[in-house]
Order: structure tokens, then C-alpha cells, then sequence
């Protein structure tokens, strides 16, 4: 979707302020957030693409204004409440609603720790055959899907080359809305400075964007 | 369903907005440090987990867990001991050039969000930079997890579009002739950047090594400063 998350080239941001030596976690509900989006992962009712999605359909001047994990509160309780696993009335409450049944954890501190050590691969080994050869050049489809997407704007119609193929990823199009992993090939691919942003650019300069098939087509 | 949905995120909009100034350059980087009282958004996550324990769907100890982790466990040291092993070890330079997870699980580091690695070398005409416009894609088992400016409006909106710039903010000015490549994390690659390694460092052991890269170079918006003069091991 055309969001505000999709900010690579926007102006007006202000600058840049960092803060030497903070936290990990700058107040402690930040630190349980965080916790609670895995946790809450583990009962497999949605992935990392729907996760991400989550935080993008917030209304653009709600995510401006919220903090980042402001952001993850407000999707962590949209997946919950859309997957079933909490109705809207007991997060309004904060009690579970009379007469539910009480489940077992889904995630223990010791999956936890695995959970950590382990991680969640995104590459599928299937056999796949790639559209696109390194060193080919490629036009980024100009496309506008109303759902998620890991494309772009600033790279929507712009030519670029093949860098290297990274094999085979879930497609997250696809992946987010539960309409399947769409196995297919990922690339980096580098696109001149000046083709992105015309002459005001280094003239050596480059971006390099990790792009799934669908989103390339031939130049 | 929308009307509700618009009725938490207006309730979660007001905490932020209660919380800070409506100046977006501020991008809530300091104002939850010493509140006396608890903030709008820590007592709905305190509410929310409370609920969740309630009804079987986390387990505490499962929090703790992952909260100790990150603040404890995992963070830039680890990648500045990939890095200092690459300095040392050109083999292994190679290896984590070509194969990084591999690489970097040769010292016992991987897992959530480090699954598909890939390390760009910085040299005296090529500098890399790492930012993720869509979200906050950041090599977690390397890194630790961002910092807040890497995920702030700022950064995520001009290191494609003016990286020299954003680059002159961490007081990095690059010569013209260097060539800039930025790395936009769009996908599930997780990009670690491999800082030059100092003049004057010669005969350094990699732990001393290791304590000269910051953060900061391993994301591209710094350069590994030399040691002072008489620190060299």
C-alpha cells in the first residue's frame, strides 16, 4: 500500500537525533511490547508479513505521531483481536470474557531462547527457477497494490541491474493477506543514484534493493 | 470492525500525543526518561500482558526471557568480534564475504532476524550504508536491535535520497570520489557493513581490535577511529 511507512525519499523529517549510549528498551513497557509480539507469534494465527502490514495500516498522521513502539502495541492488538485469539471487548476490559477457557502458553522461556538461537528462515528450498540472471537489467514494475508490499516507491518504474540472486523467499504480497508463500527468487538490485533521483545525486552513488520476482520485469 | 479499530487507535494516538511534542523532528527519543507516573502506554501494555497471562496466551517467563536476551545476551559486540576476526583473518574475511551466515555462526552468532546475512566491505573508494525505508529491518544477532534514530522518520526517509548528507549529521564527510552504496533492507537479507580497519593497528590482538568498532561503523555511518596513541596492544 501506498502508506506513510513507505518514506524512503520523503523530505521534511528533520534531522537526525542521536542519542549516545541509550537503552535497549527506553522504558520497560517498550521491552515487554516487544516480548509479547513473539510470544503472541508463536500461536501461529499470522507471520512476519502480517505483522508488518499491521503496523502499516495505521492511519499515516496516527504513525507519525506514535512512537515506534506505540506502533507495535497498536498492531499487536489488531492481530490478536483479527485472529480470534482476544475479542475486542477483553482488551477494552483487560479481563478475559466469562466463561473462556484458559490455554496453555504457546511459547515457554526455554522455546523462547531456542526461538532466539534458531530464528525463522524466509528461504524455502524449492526448486524455483530464477526469471533473472546477475548482471541482467531490470525495470521495477510500476505497480500500486492497495495491500502490502516490499516495493518500494522510490524504485517503482526505475531501471536497475541484477547484483545477486539470494535464492528462493516467501513472496510477502501474498504472505501478509494468507494467500500463500508464492515461492520465488530474491534479488539484490542496484540502481544508479541518478536514475532514482535524477541529477542532484552522486554521480558514483547507488541503492540497492532486495526484490522478489514479481516485482521485476525485463529491460 | 473499523469504527473500533479507529477507536483504539485514536485511545493509543492520545497517549502519543499526550506523551510528546507535536514537533516530529523530537520523534520521541527522550521524553519517557524519569516520569514519576506511569505513562498511557505503559499501563495499556501492563493491562494487555496481564490479559494475555489470564487466558493462557503468554507465559511471563517467556518475556523475561526475551527481554534479558536483548538487553543482556545480544548486541554489537558480537559483530565487532565477526569484525575484528575478519581484520585478523583474511581467510576468514573471504568466507564471510562469500557465505556471512556461515561465517558469522563460526563464532557461534545467528538466529531472529540474522537468518540471511550479507556483509558489504567499506575500502578507501567504496562506503556502504544500511537502512531500512519500509520498516526497521536490522541484524539482530550482530547488532542487537536498532537504536532509535536508525528507525526514526529522519533516517529511514534520507539515507536513499541524500546518504552524503545524512552521513555529514554523524560527522562522516566522504570525499567525491568515494563511491556511496546504500543498502535499503527490503527484504529478508540483513546487511552488516565491514568497516575499513585503522591505520596504526598493526600487530593489534582482535580483542583489542574488537574494542575499536562501534555500533556505528557496522551500520556504515561511521568509520572506525584509530587508537590513541600508546593504546595499541
Amino acid at each position: 500500500m501506498n502508506g506513510v511507512h513507505d518514506m524512503g525519499g520523503m523530505h521534511g523529517m528533520g534531522p537526525i537525533a542521536e542519542d549516545k549510549n541509550e537503552p535497549v528498551f527506553h522504558q520497560e513497557w517498550e521491552g515487554r511490547i516487544f516480548a509479547m509480539n513473539r510470544a503472541m507469534g508463536a500461536w501461529r494465527k499470522w507471520n512476519l508479513d502480517a505483522s508488518r502490514h499491521s503496523k502499516e495500516v495505521i492511519p499515516p498522521a496516527e504513525y507519525l505521531r506514535m512512537s515506534y513502539y506505540e506502533r507495535w502495541v497498536a498492531g499487536l492488538v489488531e492481530l490478536i483481536v483479527q485472529s480470534g485469539l482476544t475479542t475486542r471487548a477483553e482488551i477494552e476490559s483487560g479481563a478475559p470474557a466469562s466463561g473462556s477457557v484458559k490455554a496453555v502458553p504457546a511459547l515457554t522461556a526455554s522455546k523462547a531462547v531456542a526461538l532466539v538461537e534458531k530464528g525463522v528462515p524466509a528461504s524455502l528450498s524449492v526448486n524455483v527457477a530464477a526469471r533473472f540472471q546477475v548482471g541482467q537489467r531490470v525495470r521495477a514494475r510500476n505497480m500500486h497494490p492497495v495491500g502490502h508490499t516490499r516495493l518500494p516507491r522510490y524504485a517503482r518504474g526505475k531501471f536497475g541491474t541484477i547484483d545477486r540472486d539470494h535464492g528462493v523467499f516467501v513472496f510477502p504480497d501474498t504472505n501478509a493477506h494468507f494467500l500463500g508463500e508464492k515461492p520465488q527468487h530474491v534479488y539484490s538490485v542496484r540502481f544508479g543514484a541518478r536514475e532514482l533521483w535524477g541529477a542532484q545525486a552522486g554521480e558514483k552513488d547507488s541503492v540497492y534493493v532486495d526484490m522478489w520476482d514479481d516485482y521485476l520485469e525485463p529491460a | 470492525m473499523t469504527t473500533t479499530r479507529r477507536d483504539f487507535l485514536t485511545a493509543a494516538a492520545a497517549t502519543a500525543g499526550a506523551a510528546m511534542t507535536p514537533d516530529l523532528n523530537h520523534a520521541h527519543q527522550h521524553e519517557h526518561e524519569h516520569q514519576a507516573v506511569p505513562s498511557d502506554a505503559a499501563l495499556r501494555v501492563k493491562a494487555l500482558e496481564s490479559l494475555l497471562v489470564e487466558k493462557g496466551l503468554v507465559d511471563r517467563a517467556a518475556l523475561d526471557a526475551l527481554v534479558d536476551t536483548y538487553e543482556r545476551k545480544v548486541g554489537p559486540r558480537n559483530g565487532a568480534r565477526v569484525v575484528a576476526r575478519a581484520w585478523a583473518d583474511s581467510a576468514y574475511k573471504q568466507r564471510l564475504l562469500t557465505n556471512a551466515d556461515a561465517a558469522i555462526a563460526e563464532l557461534g552468532y545467528g538466529g531472529l532476524q540474522g537468518e540471511h546475512m550479507v556483509v558489504v566491505e567499506n575500502t578507501p573508494k567504496v562506503h556502504n550504508l544500511v537502512v531500512c525505508t519500509l520498516c526497521s529491518c536490522y541484524p539482530w544477532p550482530v547488532l542487537g536491535l536498532p537504536p532509535v534514530w536508525y528507525k526514526s522518520t529522519p533516517y529511514r526517509s534520507r539515507a536513499v535520497i541524500d546518504p552524503r548528507g545524512v552521513l555529514r549529521e554523524f560527522a562522516l564527510e566522504l570525499a567525491e570520489d568515494v563511491e556511496v552504496r546504500v543498502w535499503d533492507s527490503t527484504a529478508e537479507l540483513r546487511y552488516l557493513v565491514l568497516p575499513e580497519r585503522p591505520e596504526g593497528t598493526e600487530g593489534m590482538s582482535e580483542e583489542a581490535l574488537g574494542a575499536l568498532v562501534t555500533r556505528d561503523a557496522m551500520v556504515g555511518v561511521a568509520k572506525v577511529s584509530a587508537p590513541k596513541a600508546g593504546n595499541a596492544a
